[in-house]
């Protein structure tokens, strides 16, 4: 079949691949549905993880700027969408109004991050950003008094779902003769906001921004010297990363229907950090990639750590939940030793990386 | 006023704590500008060892401080090899990769050690025994203990020492070198891999010190204690200028008393508004606003623009 | 140049495919009826599947594992009891998740439970992960007992499936801020909180019991559930003078504060709700604990006749109890015993039963209110006298163990 791929027109070859991805895309809910729903779950959690990574990837991958506080844009986005649509404030906003005004939140605080650490470079921009996302999370943990804006850490709860009509996100439903569940509809609300940000970081990659960014990665002063107004075109990276970052919030906040500030500890950062960086900096599929292994990676721990025990040794030696964690850290540390670049990096990231070595 | 004076001694005495593990993050990444995320993990093994040295001598009859001793030396010790370990394993084959790509082994390195401590010692928090005789001293209305004291005299003997290493020694030199152009400094003979080692090596046995002080200080120790822990460490040395000794010493000392005088004061500051809730951000405002005006810390080369 | 790599992601997908196809093999294999005994060969025998959930890894592992141990030996007593219901000997099966109590795994592991087809979850441990998986089992029809979650929202969502076996966040706090303005004679108490959901509203409560009942709230701190340094919070509240410091935060907390407050002179009363009323805090607190004033929701566990038997079976197996789990114990027997009832292990059969309960548990008498928190739920007030847990007084419960029921003590359904 790869004989035939590669013999084929490019166009050719182009569309084949774009129909089989939309099939097995297609087709995931309902063979994940056939192990559970919970499945499901877990390929809708690997999607939202895809979206916020590759939002990440604008601002760390296209920008070089080490972003370790993007969960603080995340949950700017989540605690939008649970205030406007909860019985918290009794607001009940649909969905269409708040995605987007969640982004248009997260992106000023983007702005808002972005202005006081346009000086900063490398390790000192990382350790404020990741200040600013503990701010960010301390602010919402303790905001219920004197007023009570974000109720503290006891959360949101009874958060609406996404729902156009009657046709409510959180129920099951038959359409056409298929019957959907409630993740199942997520997935594909999910799938189709995950190829609205690939398509915006295919733009972006070969735009004049994109090459600015690059420009900057690369070498700050040369690309002021070139002309770049490097203040105005960093901004905007953080403003269009942290504006994905507020949509996933949003849809996070439909999906759970509870949000609480322990959802966005400095961990999740640090995760969605090592997604991007795992997979491949600044290469689509790479971070696409990075996202699945680290969401989908604990849960086949999860399954398979005890039966494989009790395979080798016949009984359970260690607690499988402690080997999990265990494990997860070693593929981190072994996947940076052997694929520096990352898993699937750029092909001239690759050259790159060769060249120095020799 | 003996208010003031009690929080300046809760400030310094965790200032002393986070300057100790502040130098080893600031040694590591003044000579090859790597983040050692997993430093927290040291000092949390480093407290740990120590706990199992002093719980399984706690029995043989020998004077308590003797016990101290022997658990810090073997805690030292185990953290000096952790420390060459890590180097050796998991950051020297990544010279030269992508800037990000030892961070993200850090991260994993430090999952790593955080679970293999969770099998050994368990997950529950663990009461660290205290082998020093608790005596708590009145001044002027504000109380300390000799534990206090023997933490903050013994966090300043080590950094002089350590002074001492770095501007007297050859090893010292050797570091200074490599940290100025590596390149140039193995042109002039010295060994590279050698010096970094030493640098991860000194970091973890300082981080070890800094571990038994915890354990001894707070009497509990838990696979997770060293995350926060090194964080504010981290804050620490950043605050200071990161890669230079001084700054992380005073960088760690700074964050303890802004920490103490923050969590006592903040409400009397914002009438009330913020509350001791809002201790940590005030660390990082303090950051922030530093690295505004000071880019590079408070202590830190003014870096040129370079790339 | 994208088209090229496009069999690569084709290979990544069917890969993520096969992993899925993977976990679905082991599934029933984990479900596989265990061998039951031979004697109950002439009846037809039944296997019913119970979740349970709590965080077996992070920081409160600790008390995940002994609420999971509390579960466990519920099944283990209950097979050996031979149960039948509806002519079928019932085989109990506990289904043991880990949460990490972290909201987001919370509701994989709930929709996980739900595809295992249990008949009903014990859980979880954390409010933070109980509320949004209670919406996950609301929508399956199955009943949830979580024997530990005791933030007031979870039952006040309107699921006629979210039950608790543990006096919630306003009861307890009720209580405590009572106990420590009148039994304590506090005129000025300071009050801190961990800022997690559960600290947090039990904090509020015993603020608000305490101003009620004459005290005065002279200092009002925070920490964080990850600190060991109190110093600068304990320093400012020493300049207070008060009588009676109350936390709200779990025993890992509690220990080293306790120290802490000893090193700087602080002569106040120390007092604290059940996440620090646990042999945990007077190990890490050593001596400094002498003279703790804590309370734990039920009854204790030792004054009740079944209670005794739970405490012998359960450390000869699993060590000492932490916490909660003579709750997670009484939230299978409850589940068990609905079923029994119901005369049917079917959710849609037994569900109705389960809001009818009247169960005498190891934690007292278990009766549940029209929104499923425990009714009347009892609070027992303990001193730490040589190390050890002393109770002082019962308020609430209705078992004849009980001291006189204080109706003050239980106010219900207070809104919040």
């Amino acid at each position: 079949m790869n004989d035939q791929v590669k013999k084929a027109l490019p166009w050719q070859r182009h569309w084949l691949g774009v129909l089989l991805i939309a099939a097995v895309l297609v087709a995931v809910p309902f063979i994940a549905a056939l192990g559970g729903q919970a499945w499901v779950r877990i390929a809708n959690f690997a999607i939202l993880y895809i979206f916020l990574a590759l939002g990440l990837n604008i601002v760390v991958g296209y920008a070089g700027l080490l972003d370790l506080g993007y969960v603080a844009f995340y949950a700017v986005g989540a605690y939008v969408y649970a205030l406007l649509a909860s019985p918290h404030f009794g607001l009940h906003l649909p969905f269409w109004v708040i995605l987007p005004l969640g982004a248009a939140i997260a992106c000023m605080f983007g702005m808002l991050l972005g202005a006081p650490t346009l000086k900063l470079r490398g390790d000192y921009l990382a350790i404020v950003t990741l200040g600013f996302g503990e701010i960010i999370r301390i602010f919402l943990n303790n905001l219920n008094a004197p007023i009570n804006v974000t109720n503290g850490a006891q959360g949101i709860t009874l958060i609406d779902p996404i729902r156009i009509g009657d046709f409510s996100f959180a129920e099951t439903s038959v359409i056409f003769g298929v019957e959907l569940s409630g993740p199942q509809k997520y997935y594909f609300l999910l799938v189709a906001l995950a190829i609205l940000v690939i398509m915006v970081n295919v733009r972006l990659q070969d735009s004049r921004i994109g090459r600015a960014w690059q420009a900057i990665r690369e070498d700050e002063v040369a690309a002021k010297a070139c002309g770049i107004n490097t203040r105005n075109i960093k901004l905007l990276a953080f403003a269009m990363g942290a504006s994905f970052g507020g949509i996933a919030g949003g849809v996070f906040s439909a999906m759970q229907g509870f949000v609480s500030p322990e959802s966005f500890s400095l961990m999740e950062s640090i995760t969605i950090l090592a997604m991007v960086v795992l997979g491949g900096m600044g290469h689509i599929p790479g971070v696409i990639l990075g996202a699945i292994l680290l969401t989908a990676l604990p849960e086949v721990l999860r399954y398979g750590i005890e039966p494989l025990q009790d395979a080798i040794f016949g009984r359970s030696i260690v607690d499988p939940e402690s080997l999990r964690m265990l494990i997860f850290g070693l593929a981190m540390v072994l996947v940076m030793r052997f694929r520096p670049a990352g898993l699937w990096p750029s092909s001239q990231r690759r050259r790159e990386l060769a060249e120095s070595e020799k | 006023m003996d208010t003031l004076l009690q929080q300046l001694i809760n400030g310094l005495t965790l200032g002393a704590v986070y300057a100790l593990v502040a130098l080893g993050y600031t040694m590591v990444y003044g000579i090859i500008g790597l983040i050692n995320f997993a430093h927290g993990e040291v000092v949390m093994i480093g407290t740990m060892v120590a706990f199992t040295v002093i719980v399984s001598l706690a029995g043989s009859g020998m004077p308590p401080l003797l016990i101290l001793g022997i658990g810090l030396l073997v805690s030292v010790v185990v953290c000096m090899v952790l420390g060459w370990a890590l180097e050796r394993v998991a950051y020297r084959p990544l010279r030269g990769a992508p800037r990000l790509t030892p961070l993200i082994t850090a991260i994993g390195m430090s999952m790593v050690l955080q679970n293999v401590a969770m099998i050994i010692w368990g997950r529950n928090y663990i009461t660290f025994p205290p082998m020093i005789e608790k005596h708590i001293y009145t001044v002027g209305g504000a109380t300390f203990t000799n534990v206090q004291m023997a933490i903050v005299s013994l966090a300043a003997l080590v950094m002089l020492g350590l002074i001492y290493l770095v501007h007297r020694t050859r090893i010292g030199m050797a570091m200074r070198a490599t940290a100025q152009n590596p390149q140039v400094a193995m042109l002039m003979g010295v060994d590279i891999n050698r010096v970094i080692a030493m640098a991860f090596i000194i970091g973890s046995a300082l981080g070890a010190v800094a571990g038994c002080m915890v354990g001894s200080y707070y009497e509990i120790a838990h696979y997770q204690m060293g995350f926060m822990l090194g964080l504010k460490a981290f804050t620490a040395a950043v605050l200071g200028g990161i890669g230079n000794l001084a700054g992380a010493m005073a960088g760690g000392l700074l964050l303890g008393v802004i920490e103490a005088l923050g969590a006592g004061y903040i409400g009397q500051l914002t009438g009330d508004f913020l509350g001791s809730h809002y201790q940590d951000i005030f660390a990082f405002i303090v950051l922030i606003v530093v690295l505004m005006f000071r880019p590079s810390g408070l202590f830190g080369e003014r870096e040129g623009d370079r790339a | 140049m994208n088209h090229v790599r496009i069999p690569g992601v084709l290979v990544v997908l069917a890969a993520s495919v096969a992993l899925i196809g993977c976990g679905k093999k082991e599934e029933p294999k984990a479900a596989a009826p265990a061998p039951v005994a031979a004697a109950a060969a002439a009846q037809p025998t039944m296997v019913v599947k119970i979740g349970h959930v709590a965080p077996l890894t992070g920081p409160i592992a600790h008390l995940g594992k002994d609420n999971e141990n509390g579960a466990r030996l519920a099944v283990d007593d209950a097979n050996a009891q031979k149960i039948v219901i509806d002519g079928k000997l019932i085989t109990f099966e506990l289904l043991g998740e880990d949460d990490q109590a972290d909201p987001k795994t919370g509701t994989v592991v709930a929709q996980k439970l739900v595809d295992a087809k249990v008949a009903g979850v014990v859980g979880h441990l954390n409010s933070g992960t109980t509320i949004p998986a209670s919406a996950i089992y609301n929508q399956a029809g199955f009943p949830q007992i979580s024997p530990s979650a005791t933030n007031p929202k979870y039952t006040q969502q309107g699921f006629k499936t979210a039950f608790r076996v543990m006096a919630n966040d306003v009861q307890q706090g009720s209580v405590v801020g009572t106990y420590a303005a009148k039994d304590m004679h506090a005129k000025k108490i300071a009050i801190i909180d961990d800022r997690t959901a559960y600290g947090q509203g039990l904090a509020d409560e015993v603020e608000k019991a305490a101003v009620a009942n004459g005290a005065t709230v002279v200092a009002r701190e925070f920490t964080n559930d990850k600190a060991i340094d109190f110093k600068a919070i304990l320093t400012k509240i020493k300049a207070k003078n008060p009588d009676v410091i109350f936390l709200g935060g779990m025993d890992a907390v509690g220990g080293p504060m306790l120290k802490q407050m000893k090193e700087l002179g602080i002569k106040a009363k120390f007092t604290t709700g059940d996440g620090g009323c646990s042999p945990e805090l007077i190990k890490l607190a050593g001596a400094a604990s002498e003279g703790v004033i804590c309370t734990q929701a039920g009854l204790p566990v030792d004054k009740l006749p079944n209670g005794q038997k739970f405490v012998a079976d359960f450390t000869s197996k699993y060590g000492p109890i932490q916490i909660y789990s003579p709750y997670s114990y009484d939230a299978v027997m409850v589940l068990i015993d609905s079923m029994k009832r119901a005369n049917s292990v079917d959710p849609a059969k037994y569900l109705p039963e389960v809001g009818k309960t009247a169960y005498n548990g190891v934690t007292g008498k278990i009766e549940f209110d029209e929104k499923g928190d425990i009714k009347n739920g009892a609070i027992t007030v303990f001193e730490i006298k040589d190390g050890k847990l002393v109770t002082l007084k019962s308020e609430g419960g209705s078992t004849a163990a009980a001291a006189a029921p204080m109706p003050a003590a239980a106010p219900a359904t207070e809104e919040k």
